[in-house]
């Protein structure tokens, strides 16, 4: 063991022992019941903050620093792709020309979701290859960047992939540098970090993430839990084909199973709306629900599935055209009757025998309600079955349950066993946005993605992945719950300096004995594992943005439980055209500033005249004091004026809040 | 190198023969030999596997995207014969649970 992992894992361990203690403290002893309205959301936001302290601890204790990489055999094929929708033509082919340029021999391609013609011939002048969506995607879900990578995959076929997006201009060594892991036949991915040229050393924004693309991925390395953020990472093709292939075998099975299940309900209410008289097709839609009895039977035996599906849909569409024969026949007696009774029939061959029974076919919509659920059948099972009618390729090796496939594809992988690897070498120059309406609507982006997968494919309980890995992944979407906490760390104190409402029993020493140690403890856990690393920037934002992690988690919430839409605010490609300061994004925190400068100045005068014991209000001062700070960097994004370039892509992956505890 | 040998019987089944590796670069292939045939109104193919020395799961994928064309056009595709190790990778993605490999090509479409 290293002696700064040593001393890493000293500092985790004291800290986790102060935090616990000073918890555990509170509940059995310290809080004040009496105010329960605030003294409970208090200490839940507390334990809250340990859970995310301990998580940290957790990771850290593995901390994984990898040194060089193996050197990777010449003869290996690569595919590097440039994911791009709507980017300046100018940027995209800027990084296709230094990915052209890396040194390893390789494929390069742009991935074009725009279409673009202008971009395909700027690609081709210079010999670059230029992908966009095959046919099978017209009218089909596009699922963004998923869909373009899946569309490319299928039209490519180097043994691995580097990915990168428009505007990660990579270096020449990049391949050379990564490709080395692979050795390792169960290597899946390597991700390198994200790094941004064109932040200034203050970094406003808090676009650089260096805790996160640093310590943060190495610690979840040291659990196999690296995560891919997206761009600039290399993967194997082997390992997403085999996530693909397994992926699309267990949804089919469970889609199916569905699908028989609706199938069954739809028959069954088509035949009570039956008359007595109408035995043909009462006979058919029990001919129906026979088999859907038989499939679902043969499927719990363990048939294989596609046999079953294959029989199946054979014996639907045979009782599909009896039916229809069926309903011909009626409707030609009708018309005859009709016709001998006004003696309309012209000529001969002037009857519906002429009439070719696929036009009937089409004719014959739902809203023949017998016929109608016949169809329904046949869709249901065939929109999920073999070639999942619904999608545009069966095989979707890149996840599409979330705006951030890259942390849904990368579980997966890790939970059939594969390995990830995080190297920590900047070897791609990326641009961050630059100015607050973008960088807000990419962190709400990032955190929505995040917490739908929390909600969607909990890691705590998904099957294949070990429990450090499940940790490690809930440690992520755990950080992005911060937001409600910060409401309490900011109402506490700003209730206690006006109102004189406390949220504990007393502000005493045995207080601050328990509290400030831990702390100072929690800190020092940051200052070492940073190692020289800014981290200041990062524990405001994961605070100062609480209103964009709340909105994240109650629109994910709505999104996967409420199947509303997410509801996406549109991303300037530029700077406002006004050139205005937009005060009204961060409503929220201004009130917040209001508020707890009010507390100051009320919590002065109190103590002042005697109306409050000063221990406390000095207390609550130095409180508020650090929110302030914290929010200050709020007033500095707003007024943040980027360098003049006309461009901010909004793709890259800005780590994940993280922050101390209270 | 990986060839692939195709022939359509006199009951109208394709049988389409992979001999070599059926890798990341031979899938693409396959898929176009399977998409041909199927268009030329082959809709029922059997894929004799006895020749297939390797396979991965982008093998695995142009079978099903083989799979999906020819269930579309109302026919059915059909693996006959796999060599144990072109099995396990069945295995490894769970394939073998819903398509099941058949023991000869002869008796492939028999039920």
């Amino acid at each position: 063991m290293t002696r700064r992992l040593l001393l890493i894992r000293l500092v985790v361990l004291a800290t986790a022992l102060l935090g616990v203690n000073y918890v555990v403290w509170r509940w059995l002893v310290s809080v004040n019941w009496d105010a329960w309205w605030i003294a409970v959301p208090l200490v839940l936001a507390e334990t809250y903050s340990l859970v995310d302290s301990l998580l940290f601890g957790l990771a850290m204790w593995r901390i994984k620093e990898r040194g060089d990489p193996a050197t990777a055999p010449p003869d290996w094929t690569v595919d590097v792709f440039i994911t791009t929708y709507n980017e300046p033509v100018e940027l995209v082919m800027r990084t296709a020309r230094a990915a052209r340029d890396i040194r390893y021999p390789h494929d390069t391609w742009i991935l074009d979701d725009g279409d673009r013609a202008e971009l395909r011939a700027a690609a081709e002048a210079e010999g670059i290859g230029w992908i966009t969506r095959s046919a099978e995607w017209q009218d089909m879900p596009r699922h963004a960047k998923a869909g373009n990578l899946n569309n490319a995959l299928l039209a490519t076929e180097g043994e691995f992939l580097l990915i990168l997006d428009a505007d990660q201009v990579p270096h020449p060594e990049i391949l050379d540098r990564t490709l080395g892991y692979f050795a390792d036949e169960q290597m899946a991915l390597v991700q390198t970090p994200q790094w941004f040229e064109n932040v200034p050393d203050d970094d406003p924004l808090g676009s650089q993430a260096p805790l996160f693309y640093g310590p943060i991925q190495q610690g979840k390395d040291g659990w196999n839990a690296a995560f891919f953020c997206g761009s600039n990472a290399v993967i194997r093709r082997e390992a997403l084909m085999q996530l693909g292939v397994s992926r699309y075998v267990g949804e089919v099975e469970v889609g199916v199973h569905r699908a028989l299940r609706t199938a069954g309900s739809v028959v069954r209410s088509a035949r009570r709306r039956l008359t007595p008289d109408e035995l043909e097709v009462r006979r058919a839609l029990d001919e129906i629900l026979h088999d859907i009895g038989r499939a679902r039977r043969e499927l719990a035996r363990g048939a294989p599935l596609f046999d079953v599906t294959y029989r199946f849909q054979r014996r639907v569409a045979d009782i599909r055209r009896r039916l229809i024969a069926a309903d011909l026949e009626t409707v030609q007696s009708d018309l005859t009757a009709i016709a001998e009774l006004e003696g309309l029939t012209e000529g001969p061959g002037d009857d519906l025998a002429t009439v070719d029974l696929s036009v009937l076919d089409q004719l014959s919509d739902r809203e023949w309600s017998p016929l109608g659920a016949v169809e329904t059948v046949q869709a249901l099972v065939d929109s999920v079955d073999v070639h999942r009618g619904d999608e545009a390729q069966p095989i979707m090796p890149l996840a599409t349950i979330s705006v951030t496939e890259d942390m849904a594809t990368c579980m997966r992988l890790h939970a059939l066993g594969w390995h990830t690897a995080y190297h920590d070498e900047v070897l791609a120059h990326g641009l961050a946005p630059e100015d607050l309406p973008t960088m807000l609507t990419q962190r709400l982006r990032w955190a929505q993605g995040t917490v739908q997968v929390m909600f969607r494919e909990n890691p705590l309980v998904q099957r294949g992945l070990s429990l450090g890995q499940r940790l490690m992944y809930f440690a992520t979407m755990w950080s992005y719950l911060s937001g409600f906490a910060a409401v309490v760390y900011i109402a506490a104190p700003v209730l206690y300096l006006t109102l004189g409402v406390l949220p504990v029993r007393a502000w005493s020493l045995d207080f601050f004995i328990r509290l400030v140690p831990f702390l100072l403890v929690n800190q020092l856990l940051f200052w070492v594992v940073a190692a020289g690393r800014p981290t200041w920037r990062g524990q405001q934002y994961s605070l100062a943005l609480f209103p964009v992690w709340i909105k994240a988690f109650t629109s994910a919430f709505g999104n996967v439980f409420l199947r509303r839409e997410l509801d996406f605010a549109v991303t300037p490609k530029t700077r406002g055209a006004d050139g205005g300061r937009r005060w009204d994004l961060v409503r929220p925190q201004l009130v917040a500033i209001a508020l707890l400068a009010t507390a100051v100045l009320v919590g002065v005068v109190r103590a002042g005249t005697g109306h409050a014991p000063v221990l406390g209000v000095g207390f609550n001062l130095l409180w508020v004091a650090f929110d302030l700070a914290v929010f200050w960097v709020i007033i500095k994004a707003v007024r943040y004026r980027g360098p003049a370039t006309d461009h901010s892509p909004a793709g890259a992956r800005p780590g994940e809040p993280h922050e101390g505890a209270a | 190198m990986i060839e692939f040998k195709v022939e359509t019987r006199d009951d109208g089944i394709g049988v389409v023969t992979p001999q070599g590796r059926l890798n990341m670069v031979a899938a693409r292939r396959l898929k176009e030999v399977l998409g041909g045939l199927v268009g030329d109104g082959t809709s029922r193919i059997v894929v004799d596997m006895a020749e297939t020395t390797f396979l991965d799961s982008s093998g695995l994928g142009a079978l099903i995207g083989g799979l999906k064309s020819a269930r579309q056009a109302g026919g059915d595709l059909r693996v006959a014969r796999p060599t144990e190790s072109v099995l396990n990778v069945f295995r490894l993605t769970n394939l073998d649970r819903v398509l099941r490999p058949r023991d000869s090509v002869e008796s492939a479409f028999d039920e």
